[in-house]
Protein backbone atom coordinates (compact mmCIF):
# COMPACT_ATOMS: atom_id res chain seq x y z
CA UNK A 1 0.00 0.00 0.00
CA UNK A 2 3.05 2.44 0.34
CA UNK A 3 3.42 3.22 -3.31
CA UNK A 4 -0.02 3.94 -3.83
CA UNK A 5 -0.01 6.42 -0.69
CA UNK A 6 3.16 7.74 -2.27
CA UNK A 7 1.50 8.30 -5.72
CA UNK A 8 -1.73 9.89 -4.17
CA UNK A 9 0.97 11.41 -1.98
CA UNK A 10 2.83 12.81 -4.90
CA UNK A 11 -0.53 13.86 -6.84
CA UNK A 12 -1.62 16.10 -3.65
CA UNK A 13 1.28 17.91 -3.33
CA UNK A 14 1.55 18.51 -7.18
CA UNK A 15 -1.87 19.99 -6.94
CA UNK A 16 -1.46 22.20 -4.10
CA UNK A 17 1.84 23.27 -5.20
CA UNK A 18 0.27 23.84 -8.90
CA UNK A 19 -2.97 25.40 -7.20
CA UNK A 20 -1.17 27.85 -5.82
CA UNK A 21 1.20 28.85 -9.09
CA UNK A 22 -2.17 28.63 -11.17
CA UNK A 23 -4.06 31.68 -8.67
CA UNK A 24 -0.68 33.84 -8.83
CA UNK A 25 -0.46 33.26 -13.28
CA UNK A 26 -3.92 34.27 -13.11
CA UNK A 27 -3.54 37.42 -10.79
CA UNK A 28 -0.81 38.28 -13.41
CA UNK A 29 -2.60 37.49 -16.73
CA UNK A 30 -0.33 35.30 -17.93
CA UNK A 31 -2.65 32.45 -19.25
CA UNK A 32 0.16 30.64 -20.90
CA UNK A 33 1.45 29.25 -18.48
CA UNK A 34 -2.00 28.62 -16.51
CA UNK A 35 -2.81 26.38 -19.31
CA UNK A 36 0.34 24.61 -18.81
CA UNK A 37 -0.14 24.05 -15.37
CA UNK A 38 -3.66 22.48 -15.90
CA UNK A 39 -2.14 20.49 -18.42
CA UNK A 40 0.90 19.07 -15.65
CA UNK A 41 -1.94 18.43 -13.07
CA UNK A 42 -3.84 16.80 -15.82
CA UNK A 43 -0.86 15.00 -16.30
CA UNK A 44 -0.03 13.72 -12.86
CA UNK A 45 -3.80 12.96 -12.67
CA UNK A 46 -3.90 11.08 -15.00
CA UNK A 47 -0.48 9.00 -14.49
CA UNK A 48 -1.62 7.73 -10.97
CA UNK A 49 -5.03 7.01 -12.29
CA UNK A 50 -3.14 4.97 -14.54
CA UNK A 51 -1.24 3.41 -11.85
CA UNK A 52 -3.99 2.57 -9.90
CA UNK A 53 -6.00 1.02 -12.69
CA UNK A 54 -3.28 -1.51 -13.98
CA UNK A 55 -2.60 -2.45 -10.27
CA UNK A 56 -6.11 -2.84 -9.90
CA UNK A 57 -6.53 -5.12 -13.53
CA UNK A 58 -3.37 -7.19 -12.18
CA UNK A 59 -4.55 -7.59 -9.23
CA UNK A 60 -8.03 -8.25 -10.94
CA UNK A 61 -6.44 -10.74 -12.85
CA UNK A 62 -4.13 -12.43 -9.81
CA UNK A 63 -7.79 -13.08 -8.40
CA UNK A 64 -9.49 -14.29 -11.57
CA UNK A 65 -6.09 -17.00 -11.97
CA UNK A 66 -6.43 -17.96 -8.11
CA UNK A 67 -9.72 -18.25 -7.85
CA UNK A 68 -9.64 -20.54 -11.38
CA UNK A 69 -12.74 -18.83 -12.79
CA UNK A 70 -12.28 -18.87 -16.64
CA UNK A 71 -15.95 -17.31 -18.32
CA UNK A 72 -14.36 -18.24 -21.29
CA UNK A 73 -13.64 -22.13 -20.68
CA UNK A 74 -17.03 -23.13 -19.20
CA UNK A 75 -16.36 -26.84 -19.72
CA UNK A 76 -12.44 -26.80 -18.52
CA UNK A 77 -11.39 -29.68 -16.82
CA UNK A 78 -10.27 -28.25 -13.75
CA UNK A 79 -13.46 -26.17 -12.16
CA UNK A 80 -13.17 -23.53 -10.28
CA UNK A 81 -12.60 -23.78 -6.54
CA UNK A 82 -15.69 -21.66 -5.82
CA UNK A 83 -17.92 -25.11 -7.84
CA UNK A 84 -15.87 -27.08 -6.03
CA UNK A 85 -16.99 -25.50 -2.49
CA UNK A 86 -20.48 -25.31 -3.89
CA UNK A 87 -20.05 -28.81 -4.97
CA UNK A 88 -18.55 -29.69 -0.97
CA UNK A 89 -21.33 -27.79 0.47
CA UNK A 90 -24.15 -29.83 -1.62
CA UNK A 91 -22.01 -33.25 -0.06
CA UNK A 92 -22.78 -31.85 3.35
CA UNK A 93 -25.81 -31.53 2.90
CA UNK A 94 -26.05 -35.33 1.26
CA UNK A 95 -24.31 -36.78 4.12
CA UNK A 96 -26.19 -34.74 6.80
CA UNK A 97 -29.58 -36.25 5.00
CA UNK A 98 -28.44 -39.57 4.37
CA UNK A 99 -27.12 -39.87 8.07
CA UNK A 100 -30.60 -38.24 9.43
CA UNK A 101 -33.10 -40.53 7.36
CA UNK A 102 -30.50 -43.37 8.35
CA UNK A 103 -30.90 -42.65 11.91
CA UNK A 104 -34.83 -42.70 12.22
CA UNK A 105 -34.82 -45.76 10.02
CA UNK A 106 -33.13 -47.50 12.56
CA UNK A 107 -35.00 -45.67 15.69
CA UNK A 108 -38.45 -46.70 14.07
CA UNK A 109 -37.39 -49.84 13.26
CA UNK A 110 -36.39 -50.82 17.02
CA UNK A 111 -39.34 -48.94 18.07
CA UNK A 112 -41.55 -52.01 17.56
CA UNK A 113 -39.18 -55.07 18.66
CA UNK A 114 -39.34 -52.51 22.22
CA UNK A 115 -42.74 -52.41 22.15
CA UNK A 116 -43.56 -56.25 21.68
CA UNK A 117 -41.32 -56.99 24.14
CA UNK A 118 -42.55 -54.46 26.30
CA UNK A 119 -46.43 -56.09 25.42
CA UNK A 120 -44.97 -59.64 25.64
CA UNK A 121 -43.46 -59.05 29.72
CA UNK A 122 -46.91 -57.50 30.52
CA UNK A 123 -48.99 -59.96 29.75
CA UNK A 124 -46.38 -62.77 31.39
CA UNK A 125 -46.23 -60.96 34.01
CA UNK A 126 -50.00 -60.60 34.80
CA UNK A 127 -49.76 -64.66 34.69
CA UNK A 128 -46.65 -64.56 36.96
CA UNK A 129 -48.24 -62.43 40.10
CA UNK A 130 -51.73 -65.31 39.22
CA UNK A 131 -48.99 -68.05 39.85
CA UNK A 132 -47.46 -66.40 43.00
CA UNK A 133 -50.91 -66.24 44.26
CA UNK A 134 -51.45 -70.12 43.45
CA UNK A 135 -54.49 -69.49 41.31
CA UNK A 136 -52.77 -71.49 37.97
CA UNK A 137 -53.64 -74.53 37.84
CA UNK A 138 -50.99 -77.26 36.42
CA UNK A 139 -51.99 -77.50 32.65
CA UNK A 140 -52.14 -74.01 32.26
CA UNK A 141 -48.75 -73.93 34.65
CA UNK A 142 -47.22 -75.77 31.77
CA UNK A 143 -48.31 -73.38 29.11
CA UNK A 144 -46.93 -70.19 31.35
CA UNK A 145 -43.63 -72.01 31.37
CA UNK A 146 -43.52 -72.90 27.66
CA UNK A 147 -44.29 -68.81 27.36
CA UNK A 148 -41.69 -67.96 29.73
CA UNK A 149 -39.61 -69.89 27.86
CA UNK A 150 -40.55 -68.31 24.35
CA UNK A 151 -40.13 -64.90 25.75
CA UNK A 152 -36.35 -65.13 26.88
CA UNK A 153 -35.89 -66.84 23.49
CA UNK A 154 -37.51 -63.28 21.73
CA UNK A 155 -36.20 -61.05 24.41
CA UNK A 156 -32.82 -62.22 23.27
CA UNK A 157 -33.31 -61.81 19.81
CA UNK A 158 -34.94 -58.72 20.31
CA UNK A 159 -32.13 -57.18 22.45
CA UNK A 160 -29.42 -58.13 19.89
CA UNK A 161 -31.38 -56.60 17.24
CA UNK A 162 -32.06 -53.54 18.91
CA UNK A 163 -27.87 -53.75 20.42
CA UNK A 164 -27.12 -53.75 16.47
CA UNK A 165 -29.66 -50.63 15.43
CA UNK A 166 -28.01 -48.96 18.43
CA UNK A 167 -24.64 -49.41 16.97
CA UNK A 168 -25.54 -48.58 13.32
CA UNK A 169 -26.98 -45.43 14.67
CA UNK A 170 -23.37 -44.71 16.46
CA UNK A 171 -21.87 -45.18 13.08
CA UNK A 172 -24.06 -42.81 11.39
CA UNK A 173 -23.08 -40.13 13.22
CA UNK A 174 -19.38 -40.69 11.00
CA UNK A 175 -20.51 -37.67 8.90
CA UNK A 176 -20.19 -35.73 11.55
CA UNK A 177 -16.04 -36.19 10.90
CA UNK A 178 -16.26 -35.71 6.99
CA UNK A 179 -18.52 -32.91 6.86
CA UNK A 180 -16.37 -31.09 9.76
CA UNK A 181 -13.49 -31.53 7.26
CA UNK A 182 -14.98 -30.53 3.87
CA UNK A 183 -17.01 -27.34 6.00
CA UNK A 184 -13.47 -26.33 7.65
CA UNK A 185 -11.85 -26.38 3.36
CA UNK A 186 -14.58 -24.26 2.73
CA UNK A 187 -14.41 -21.87 5.28
CA UNK A 188 -10.90 -21.52 4.70
CA UNK A 189 -11.39 -20.75 0.98
CA UNK A 190 -14.33 -18.23 1.93
CA UNK A 191 -11.89 -16.36 4.01
CA UNK A 192 -9.09 -16.13 1.07
CA UNK A 193 -11.49 -15.13 -1.44
CA UNK A 194 -12.52 -12.32 1.37
CA UNK A 195 -9.46 -11.02 1.83
CA UNK A 196 -8.19 -10.97 -1.84
CA UNK A 197 -11.86 -9.69 -2.32
CA UNK A 198 -10.51 -6.58 0.58
CA UNK A 199 -7.66 -5.89 -1.62
CA UNK A 200 -9.50 -4.93 -4.88
CA UNK A 201 -11.97 -2.92 -3.17
CA UNK A 202 -9.12 -1.06 -1.18
CA UNK A 203 -7.40 -1.18 -4.91
CA UNK A 204 -10.40 0.46 -6.17
CA UNK A 205 -10.84 3.01 -4.09
CA UNK A 206 -7.62 4.79 -4.63
CA UNK A 207 -8.75 4.87 -8.26
CA UNK A 208 -11.90 6.61 -7.20
CA UNK A 209 -9.69 8.67 -4.91
CA UNK A 210 -7.75 9.55 -8.60
CA UNK A 211 -10.94 10.37 -10.32
CA UNK A 212 -12.63 11.74 -7.97
CA UNK A 213 -15.76 9.49 -7.52
CA UNK A 214 -17.86 9.80 -4.73
CA UNK A 215 -20.48 7.16 -3.39
CA UNK A 216 -23.83 8.13 -1.94
CA UNK A 217 -23.02 5.73 1.21
CA UNK A 218 -26.34 6.11 2.82
CA UNK A 219 -28.05 4.79 -0.40
CA UNK A 220 -26.04 1.82 -0.86
CA UNK A 221 -26.64 1.11 3.04
CA UNK A 222 -30.31 1.44 2.11
CA UNK A 223 -30.33 -1.31 -0.29
CA UNK A 224 -28.77 -3.62 1.96
CA UNK A 225 -30.81 -2.78 5.10
CA UNK A 226 -34.01 -3.40 2.37
CA UNK A 227 -32.33 -6.81 1.57
CA UNK A 228 -32.77 -7.74 5.09
CA UNK A 229 -36.62 -7.31 5.59
CA UNK A 230 -37.65 -9.73 8.16
CA UNK A 231 -40.52 -11.90 6.05
CA UNK A 232 -37.78 -12.93 4.02
CA UNK A 233 -36.43 -14.97 6.50
CA UNK A 234 -32.93 -15.44 8.02
CA UNK A 235 -32.21 -18.99 8.80
CA UNK A 236 -30.72 -20.36 12.22
CA UNK A 237 -29.22 -17.38 14.53
CA UNK A 238 -25.69 -18.22 15.13
CA UNK A 239 -24.73 -15.34 18.05
CA UNK A 240 -28.43 -15.18 19.37
CA UNK A 241 -27.58 -14.04 22.93
CA UNK A 242 -25.28 -11.55 21.66
CA UNK A 243 -27.90 -9.86 19.93
CA UNK A 244 -30.48 -7.68 21.07
CA UNK A 245 -33.35 -8.35 18.08
CA UNK A 246 -33.18 -12.40 18.72
CA UNK A 247 -34.65 -14.49 21.11
CA UNK A 248 -33.04 -16.70 22.70
CA UNK A 249 -34.72 -19.66 23.01
CA UNK A 250 -38.26 -21.01 23.23
CA UNK A 251 -38.35 -18.93 26.61
CA UNK A 252 -37.96 -16.03 25.15
CA UNK A 253 -40.74 -16.60 22.53
CA UNK A 254 -43.11 -17.85 25.02
CA UNK A 255 -42.48 -14.35 27.03
CA UNK A 256 -42.90 -12.21 24.04
CA UNK A 257 -45.64 -13.81 22.68
CA UNK A 258 -47.60 -13.81 26.25
CA UNK A 259 -46.79 -10.04 26.46
CA UNK A 260 -48.46 -9.74 23.12
CA UNK A 261 -52.12 -11.00 24.84
CA UNK A 262 -50.90 -14.85 23.69
CA UNK B 1 -57.89 -32.98 22.10
CA UNK B 2 -58.84 -35.34 19.00
CA UNK B 3 -56.28 -37.98 18.07
CA UNK B 4 -57.89 -38.53 14.51
CA UNK B 5 -57.04 -34.90 13.34
CA UNK B 6 -55.75 -34.34 9.85
CA UNK B 7 -52.46 -32.90 9.98
CA UNK B 8 -50.44 -31.09 7.20
CA UNK B 9 -47.25 -30.65 7.88
CA UNK B 10 -44.88 -28.16 5.63
CA UNK B 11 -41.38 -27.94 5.74
CA UNK B 12 -38.73 -27.71 2.64
CA UNK B 13 -36.58 -30.63 4.66
CA UNK B 14 -37.54 -33.60 4.61
CA UNK B 15 -35.76 -35.03 7.30
CA UNK B 16 -37.54 -31.92 9.28
CA UNK B 17 -41.16 -32.96 8.12
CA UNK B 18 -39.75 -36.71 9.06
CA UNK B 19 -39.10 -35.36 12.75
CA UNK B 20 -42.42 -33.90 13.19
CA UNK B 21 -43.89 -36.63 12.18
CA UNK B 22 -42.37 -39.26 14.51
CA UNK B 23 -43.52 -36.76 17.11
CA UNK B 24 -46.63 -36.26 16.20
CA UNK B 25 -47.31 -40.18 16.52
CA UNK B 26 -45.37 -40.26 19.40
CA UNK B 27 -48.62 -37.98 21.01
CA UNK B 28 -51.23 -40.00 19.41
CA UNK B 29 -51.24 -37.99 16.04
CA UNK B 30 -51.07 -40.70 13.64
CA UNK B 31 -53.77 -38.95 10.44
CA UNK B 32 -50.59 -36.62 9.10
CA UNK B 33 -49.80 -35.35 5.39
CA UNK B 34 -47.01 -33.36 4.03
CA UNK B 35 -45.70 -30.41 1.68
CA UNK B 36 -42.30 -28.94 0.86
CA UNK B 37 -43.78 -25.64 0.72
CA UNK B 38 -46.61 -22.74 0.59
CA UNK B 39 -47.34 -23.58 -2.78
CA UNK B 40 -47.46 -27.15 -2.54
CA UNK B 41 -49.66 -26.86 0.92
CA UNK B 42 -51.96 -24.69 -0.09
CA UNK B 43 -54.07 -26.33 -2.69
CA UNK B 44 -53.55 -29.68 0.01
CA UNK B 45 -55.00 -27.22 2.49
CA UNK B 46 -58.10 -25.74 0.05
CA UNK B 47 -59.72 -29.63 -0.83
CA UNK B 48 -57.92 -31.55 2.12
CA UNK B 49 -60.22 -30.49 5.26
CA UNK B 50 -57.05 -30.44 7.63
CA UNK B 51 -57.69 -29.52 11.09
CA UNK B 52 -53.81 -27.93 11.88
CA UNK B 53 -51.22 -26.89 10.13
CA UNK B 54 -47.47 -26.92 11.38
CA UNK B 55 -45.16 -25.17 8.77
CA UNK B 56 -41.76 -23.99 8.85
CA UNK B 57 -41.12 -20.20 7.78
CA UNK B 58 -37.87 -20.34 5.07
CA UNK B 59 -39.06 -22.38 2.13
CA UNK B 60 -38.16 -21.71 -1.68
CA UNK B 61 -41.50 -20.74 -3.60
CA UNK B 62 -43.94 -19.47 -0.84
CA UNK B 63 -42.68 -19.42 2.66
CA UNK B 64 -44.71 -20.31 6.01
CA UNK B 65 -45.18 -16.35 6.52
CA UNK B 66 -47.03 -16.02 2.93
CA UNK B 67 -48.60 -19.33 3.55
CA UNK B 68 -50.46 -18.24 6.70
CA UNK B 69 -51.62 -14.99 5.71
CA UNK B 70 -53.03 -16.78 2.61
CA UNK B 71 -54.85 -19.60 4.98
CA UNK B 72 -56.23 -16.48 7.46
CA UNK B 73 -57.33 -14.41 4.05
CA UNK B 74 -59.60 -17.48 2.96
CA UNK B 75 -63.05 -17.77 4.36
CA UNK B 76 -63.23 -21.12 4.73
CA UNK B 77 -59.66 -21.90 6.13
CA UNK B 78 -59.70 -18.75 8.23
CA UNK B 79 -60.00 -20.24 11.74
CA UNK B 80 -57.44 -23.33 10.59
CA UNK B 81 -55.01 -23.84 14.42
CA UNK B 82 -51.59 -23.04 12.63
CA UNK B 83 -48.11 -23.76 14.24
CA UNK B 84 -44.98 -22.62 13.43
CA UNK B 85 -41.97 -24.18 14.10
CA UNK B 86 -38.90 -22.25 12.66
CA UNK B 87 -35.15 -21.17 12.94
CA UNK B 88 -36.64 -17.73 12.30
CA UNK B 89 -35.67 -16.16 16.19
CA UNK B 90 -35.90 -12.39 15.20
CA UNK B 91 -38.38 -10.33 17.59
CA UNK B 92 -39.64 -8.32 14.72
CA UNK B 93 -40.26 -12.08 12.78
CA UNK B 94 -42.69 -13.38 15.66
CA UNK B 95 -44.15 -10.10 16.10
CA UNK B 96 -44.69 -10.67 12.46
CA UNK B 97 -46.27 -13.98 12.93
CA UNK B 98 -48.67 -13.26 15.92
CA UNK B 99 -50.16 -9.62 13.91
CA UNK B 100 -50.64 -12.49 11.17
CA UNK B 101 -52.71 -14.72 13.21
CA UNK B 102 -50.26 -17.65 13.94
CA UNK B 103 -51.14 -20.05 17.21
CA UNK B 104 -48.07 -20.92 18.46
CA UNK B 105 -44.38 -20.20 17.47
CA UNK B 106 -41.63 -23.10 18.27
CA UNK B 107 -38.45 -22.15 17.61
CA UNK B 108 -35.54 -24.90 16.03
CA UNK B 109 -34.31 -26.62 17.58
CA UNK B 110 -36.94 -27.70 19.73
CA UNK B 111 -37.54 -30.80 21.89
CA UNK B 112 -40.74 -33.19 21.80
CA UNK B 113 -42.57 -31.62 25.25
CA UNK B 114 -42.30 -27.92 23.75
CA UNK B 115 -44.26 -29.31 20.35
CA UNK B 116 -46.43 -31.02 22.86
CA UNK B 117 -47.19 -28.35 25.61
CA UNK B 118 -47.85 -25.81 22.88
CA UNK B 119 -50.00 -28.43 20.76
CA UNK B 120 -52.13 -29.13 23.84
CA UNK B 121 -52.26 -25.26 24.54
CA UNK B 122 -53.71 -24.56 21.10
CA UNK B 123 -56.19 -27.05 21.26
CA UNK B 124 -57.04 -25.88 24.98
CA UNK B 125 -57.94 -22.54 22.88
CA UNK B 126 -59.34 -23.41 19.95
CA UNK B 127 -61.96 -26.08 21.90
CA UNK B 128 -62.85 -23.34 24.71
Amino acid sequence: MDSNNNSLGEFENTLKKHAQELVESLERGRFGDAVQLIHQLNQTRDRGLYQEVGKLTRELHSAIVSFQIDPAMPQAEEVSQITDATERLSYVVKLTEGAANRTMDLVEASTPVLNDLAGEAQALSTDWQRFMRREVAAPEFRDLVKRVDSFLTHSAEGNRKVSGHLNDILLAQDYQDLTGQVIKRVTALVTEVESNLLKLVLMASQVDRFAGIEHDHDQLRAEKDQEKHPTRGEGPQIHADKREDVVSGQDDVDDLLSSLGF
Amino acid sequence: MNKDMKILIVDDFSTMRRIIKNLLRDLGFTNTQEADDGLTAMPMLESGHFDFLVTDWNMPGMSGIDLLRKVRADERLKTLPVLMVTAEAKRDQIIEAAQAGVNGYVVKPFTAQVLKEKIEKIFERVNS
